[in-house]
């Protein structure tokens, strides 16, 4: 047994509102540059719906994760090591950019400078690869809330799977949200198809990241990452990917995209795996027996044996205390509540979700019944067909019993906590219809409805020993770096090569650079004849001093001799030549 | 000997020979973040999907070719039992072959990085040098084997370019057998030495980036996060206790 910790996250599917504040936020914070236009390490799909980039769920077209090759071997889809490297030069499976969307800003100097004129001015779309203007026809989330269904649903891949009466109900049933971010995945096939070996897993938390120094650009990972997760950031060169906001976690705070989620949907915390098995896990025959695979692969933090085997491995006593507290452990293998996305990828996905229930609840109700009573909830979920195999496809490789299964916890949690909060007698025999005590739904509930911060994130620190390396610490100087202050920025800090070039800068003294240069050479801020303007703040409101107005044309110029008579001494207006009056505006 | 000889043939490539060599041990230690290909694969691939195969094993081939004919002396092929005039159809025959699939990449690439918008934007002005230096060299080339061979008369350059190309390598230049070679000759070597002195200062540094080491290696890469703590190394005189003094 190899003994290693995981980092993970589970998503609550059913509080999901879809309001994208976890990819605005994550966009600021991470792709909010040039090159990286396109990129959302974190996006949110409405589904049914085609997804980000386009129907990259479809695997025959766009080549990504595993399959079980001859001899029950795993390989990547792509094919050997030989054939990837023979079609480096152009590789056939990468999406392009009208896969994900061209992206644009608007003509706003055409607003801002236009003249009074009789029709308002437009800001045109231009294109920010090219700068010319463009047409807009897709972005990341143009089919949003179903827009343009039902013709855009139906190249969704999930539903292209199901049969063709729900494909046809479907539009009229509903919708829920998806948010994805990378999976981090046990046995992930992008590293696997770097030609570079720049992908790597790191041993102690299993955050996947491209090493920027040793990508070299060949573009496999785009393809070999069946969740389209790689970006390739197309000014460096280099790809990029989510990086579970490793600055954060290493001091023990959750990634932006949990920390801002308002529906508090999110819950982060480590499992302890056992990593010689993942082959052979991954190699399971049925995919529907994937996650359970996976499952197994995940120990259970408080068998002696595992926390043995975890001192072994040189894991810290607060990391196996934090596994033991994990709430992902408790919602993959105790309550068995969340499922991964997509387990036929074999990739063994370490960001997994719990399916979405209420418009279960909802139809219930609307038909007149009490929707949250155990038996019609129950029965519900059976003739519900249609979800389930939607749901069944992008959680269970199909298999609708093992989605029922949980949204039957769900709906048993539902009715249970009801009676207690009705104050009437709890009812046991609900939560053992479900295989569960009434004290695992009160704790489910706990963690699922109530959420409370530090339940839903428990996240161990990065070693103290390695603390005051973390970049997001406060102690220690930021601008301490190897190069010193002043390497970064955008005019001192780039190689001879352009910006792509040189060292990477901490992100620290990138916002530095950024904040002190949105300071220092606004134009509005500091117009160039400031010298010549009168200064309102020292001016007590009596007459009108020179240039207090801005000149018509053809006025005549008054006199600029310091010595002239223009101005009289004790005047307000003169106040701006004196070089001794100090600039009273706020300088940073 | 004509001093100008010595300048060209033996001045000009060992300064060319000394910056690529230097160039590319600084770019690396300096500029490993500015190390890739560039691809532009995002921005268009169908054009992107006959030019670049065919530029890349074209050139690889030319490689091959250039390592043959400039590295192995007459006498050894002799030795082998080579004749002398079946060397030469092969080394004609494959080096036209591989070097009109080159042209022809080449070409296919240089007009979709004109003609295609975000391709074209995306080409700085390194990038037109690299692409002028590259192409000057390749016709140079090229022109030398179709013109020596299908046209004219050929220069036999293995008893001249081979030997002078080879006495580099173990210091006894001799700058006479070049100044024997065609002029042809002599401009595609004085333009590959262009070529090579910019070398490392281009994106051409991805050729040493060959992936070859993805054969050995395990499909997952572990790495721990210990070797550099954060994001500076740690200052001198403040190593942590038993770390290795090298």
């Amino acid at each position: 047994m190899r003994l290693m910790a995981q980092m993970g996250m589970v998503m609550n599917l059913d509080k999901c509102i879809g309001c994208h504040t976890c990819s605005v936020t994550c966009k600021q914070a991470w792709t909010n540059r040039s090159g990286v236009e396109y990129v959302w390490f974190n996006n949110v799909e409405t589904r049914p719906g085609q997804g980000y980039p386009r129907t990259y769920e479809d695997q025959e077209r766009w080549k990504g994760g595993w399959v079980v090759g001859r001899g029950g071997r795993l390989q990547l889809r792509t094919g050997s090591r030989l054939r990837r490297l023979m079609t480096i030069f152009s590789n056939p499976v990468q999406p392009s950019m009208g896969d994900y969307y061209e992206p644009w800003t608007y003509d706003y100097d055409t607003l801002l400078n236009a003249p009074v004129q009789e029709h308002t001015p437009v800001a045109r779309p231009e294109s920010m690869i090219t700068g010319k203007p463009m047409k807009v026809e897709w972005s990341a989330n143009w089919d949003d809330d179903l827009g343009g269904a039902p013709e855009l649903t139906q190249a969704d891949p999930v539903l292209r799977k199901i049969s063709a009466e729900v494909k046809e109900k479907f539009e009229q049933t509903y919708m829920f949200y998806l948010p994805r971010i990378c999976e981090h995945c046990i046995n992930p096939s992008c590293a696997a198809s770097c030609p570079s070996g720049a992908i790597y897993k790191r041993e102690e938390d299993g955050i996947v990241l491209v090493d920027q120094d040793r990508c070299r650009g060949w573009r496999m990972c785009v393809t070999g990452c069946p969740y389209k997760k790689i970006y390739f950031n197309h000014r460096t060169g280099k790809a990029e990917k989510c990086t579970f906001c490793f600055p954060r976690v290493e001091v023990g705070i959750p990634t932006v995209c949990s920390e801002t989620c308002v529906g508090r949907l999110r819950c982060m915390g480590i499992v302890l795996y056992d990593a010689d098995r993942v082959l052979e896990a991954g190699s399971t025959p049925d995919p529907q027996d994937l996650q359970d695979a996976q499952r197994s692969l995940i120990l259970d933090p408080e068998d002696p044996e595992v926390i043995r085997a975890a001192r072994r491995a040189g894991i810290a006593e607060d990391w196996i205390d934090a596994a033991q507290r994990s709430p992902i452990y408790a919602l993959i293998n105790r309550y068995q509540v969340a499922l991964p996305l997509h387990p036929e990828y074999r990739t063994m996905p370490m960001v997994w979700y719990i399916p979405p229930l209420s418009p279960v609840v909802d139809a219930l109700t609307e038909t007149g019944h009490d929707g949250e009573e155990a038996g019609n909830l129950f029965g519900a979920i059976e003739s519900l067909r249609i979800p389930v195999e939607y749901l069944a496809e992008l959680f269970t490789a199909g298999d609708t019993d093992r989605v029922t299964r949980v949204l039957r916890k769900l709906g048993a949690m539902r009715s249970y906590m009801r009676d207690l909060n009705l104050g009437r007698p709890a009812q046991e025999s609900i939560a053992e219809a479900v295989g569960m005590t009434g004290r695992d739904v009160e704790d489910m509930h706990r963690l699922l409805a109530i959420a409370k911060y530090e339940d839903r994130y428990v996240i161990p620190t990065a070693h103290s020993e390695h603390g005051p390396g973390g970049e997001e610490y406060a102690s220690g100087c930021s601008l301490d770096y190897d190069g010193g202050p002043g390497m970064g920025g955008p005019d001192g800090g780039w190689g001879p090569f352009g910006e792509t070039s040189g060292g990477t800068t901490p992100i620290a003294v990138e916002n530095f650079h950024m904040l002190a240069q949105r300071q220092t050479t606004d134009t509005i801020a500091a117009p160039r004849d400031k010298s010549q303007r009168v200064n309102l703040l020292n001016w007590d409101g009596k007459g009108a001093p020179e240039r207090l107005f801005p000149r018509r044309d053809g006025e005549a110029r008054p006199t600029d001799e310091p010595t002239g008579g223009g101005t009289q001494p004790g005047e307000p207006g003169s106040l701006d030549h004196d070089p001794t009056s100090g600039d009273p505006e706020p300088r940073p | 000997m004509n001093p100008l000889d010595v300048v060209l043939w033996v001045v000009v490539p060992y300064v060319a020979m000394a910056v690529f060599v230097v160039g590319h041990y600084w770019r690396y230690r300096y500029d490993k973040f500015g190390w890739t290909t560039r691809s532009s694969q995002l921005y268009e691939s169908r054009l992107l999907r006959w030019g670049s195969p065919l530029f890349h094993f074209g050139i690889l081939a030319a490689l091959g070719g250039h390592v043959v004919g400039l590295g192995i002396p007459t006498s050894w092929t002799e030795a082998a039992g080579i004749p002398e005039h079946a060397y030469h159809v092969v080394a004609v025959g494959l080096g036209a072959v591989a070097g009109i699939g080159t042209i022809a990449g080449l070409a296919i690439l240089i007009y979709r990085r004109r003609t295609v918008g975000p391709v074209f934007s995306a080409t700085t002005r390194n990038d037109k040098l690299m692409y002028v230096l590259l192409t000057t060299t390749i016709l140079l080339g090229l022109s030398n084997t179709v013109l020596g061979n299908f046209v004219g008369e050929g220069v036999d350059y293995r008893h001249t370019v081979s030997p002078w190309f080879r006495g580099l390598f173990y210091f006894s230049p001799k700058p006479e057998l070049m100044a024997e070679a065609g002029l042809g000759y002599q401009l595609h070597a004085l333009s590959a030495c262009a070529l090579f002195a910019a070398w490392p200062f281009t994106r051409l540094v991805h050729v040493f980036s060959a992936p070859l080491g993805y054969f050995t290696r395990p499909y997952i890469v572990y790495r721990s996060r210990t070797p550099q703590l954060g994001s500076r190394a740690t200052a001198r005189g403040w190593d942590r206790v038993g770390s290795s003094r090298r």
